[in-house]
């Protein structure tokens, strides 16, 4: 049997367990975003949290990932669900890009033109919403880029605490010695990998022109 | 401004001093008054505090030591978004926002302030023509302007407001000299229009003589000499000299 025809006989659970990983990934970057990107604009206002915040998530990002899930297992309410485990997980490793792009992306805006707004009389969030925040966009976007292609591989392992998502195929697949049934785990993931790598490759293109 | 009978200058430095905290000194009991309407330029080498002098005026650097006062209150007991929102700012390469269009560059502090459209765009094409841009540009990028425009919508987004008071830091420095002339040019005449006060900072000595009623001259943050173009051609001053020969020896 080809890999086609699998795919396409088991149809109903490749769309199934795509969408899983979908909602675990979207999910993880929902709160990465909400959380890495204030962080990031933190870090910029209060210079001397740089260094803690960035060894923190640095640190996060140093812990295995299969380590990972175990670790927050014990946790309240989080460890009840694998989905809750296995979203957090993903979105402690995507802090560090998206806080970093987000620092580095505001420190980057020319300083000429941030001094120019505060010496107009711009307000310091006038000038974050108006001026640095449109200004870094491109480069938050490509942390949110990179943070994003990572989930998606790193959620493939969630399947090995029960989350579900592609990687369901793939352990299923290692168990069975069956290169066809990881294969459709590992070629839908790789798809989605390379579709966020692009659309959001193309919205970074579109906000990194100034 | 704040206090309609006020009639001393526009802006006065008492005894004003500055230096970072590592101990840096870039200003030393600097005394000086700026008259309502005056075209002060201040002259000096880099490193000599005039931009110092002039950043103290809008408050983006406080004084160590002394009171910059403006319209007779210290800058430090004004609230420092209405104090500069009443000061326009000019910089080298202009510091125009490259993701506003011209027209919302210009715009930037009448939105700022809250003004109706009708207004702002009014506004905006008004300041167009008083900088001598064509009004086809509004919808332009900065980007997509040359040195010599880039430095008129600068100078039309400080006036946009109609503030009493401008500062102009080396706003012409990066401009070939032509375009440099002739913006020079262009700006002394708008000033004897506008009768602004204005604060001018340059290295160019040609530039201080072409635009000032009166040049401060600094060094090492000193102020060393305050004169008039004429008593500046002739003073015995020994660094006024100095500048003189560095500078008008130049001319044929």
């Amino acid at each position: 049997m080809g890999l086609w025809q699998f795919l396409v006989q088991n149809r109903k659970e490749v769309l199934e367990l795509t969408g899983e990983h979908l909602w675990l990934v979207g999910a993880a970057m929902t709160l990465a975003v909400a959380i890495g990107v204030p962080l990031g604009i933190l870090v910029t206002r209060m210079p001397r949290l740089n260094k803690a915040v960035l060894g923190g998530a640095n640190i996060i990002q140093t812990i295995p990932s299969l380590a990972l899930f175990g670790f927050l297992l014990p946790a309240p309410w989080i460890g009840e669900r694998a989905d809750r485990l296995a979203i957090l997980a993903l979105t402690l490793y995507a802090l560090l890009p998206l806080i970093r792009n987000t620092s580095v992306g505001i420190q980057g805006v020319d300083r000429t033109v941030v001094e120019a707004g505060r010496g107009m009389g711009m307000t310091d969030r006038q000038l974050l919403w108006r001026v640095e925040l449109p200004l870094a966009m491109g480069v938050i976007i490509a942390g949110v880029r990179v943070a994003t292609v990572i989930s998606v591989g790193v959620a493939t392992i969630a399947a090995a605490i029960g989350a579900g998502g592609l990687g369901e195929f793939i352990f299923r697949g290692l168990a069975m010695v069956n290169n066809q049934v990881i294969l459709a785990g590992a070629i839908p993931a790789s798809c989605l990998a390379l579709a966020a790598d692009m659309g959001l490759g193309w919205v970074e293109k579109r906000l990194s022109r100034w | 401004m704040t206090d309609n009978a006020y009639n001393g200058p526009a802006i006065e430095f008492r005894d004003v001093s500055f230096q970072y905290a590592n101990g840096l000194a870039l200003l030393k009991g600097l005394n000086l008054s700026v008259a309502r309407g005056e075209t002060l330029v201040l002259l000096g080498r880099s490193g000599s505090g005039k931009t110092t002098a002039l950043k103290l005026i809008n408050h983006l650097l406080s004084p160590t030591g002394g009171q910059v006062r403006v319209e007779g209150v210290a800058t430090s007991q004004w609230d420092v978004i209405r104090l500069r929102r009443s000061i326009g700012y000019v910089i080298q390469e202009a510091g125009l926002f490259p993701h506003f269009t011209v027209a919302k560059n210009i715009a930037l502090v009448p939105s700022l302030e809250k003004w109706d459209e009708a207004r702002t765009t009014t506004r905006v094409a008004e300041m167009l023509r008083l900088v001598g841009l064509d009004q086809e540009l509004a919808g332009r990028y900065p980007r997509e302007l040359s040195g010599g425009q880039r430095q008129r919508v600068g100078v039309a987004r400080a006036l946009a407001a109609d503030p009493p008071i401008l500062l102009m830091d080396e706003p012409f420095g990066a401009l070939d000299p032509l375009t440099r002339a002739q913006l020079q040019r262009e700006f002394a005449e708008l000033q004897r229009r506008l009768r602004k006060t204005v604060v001018f900072v340059t290295h160019d000595l040609h530039e201080a003589l072409a635009l000032a009623d009166r040049v401060a001259l600094m060094e090492a943050g000193n102020l060393e000499a305050a004169l008039t173009p004429e008593e500046f051609q002739a003073s015995p001053h020994p660094l006024v000299s100095a500048y003189r020969d560095a500078f008008l020896s130049e001319r044929p």
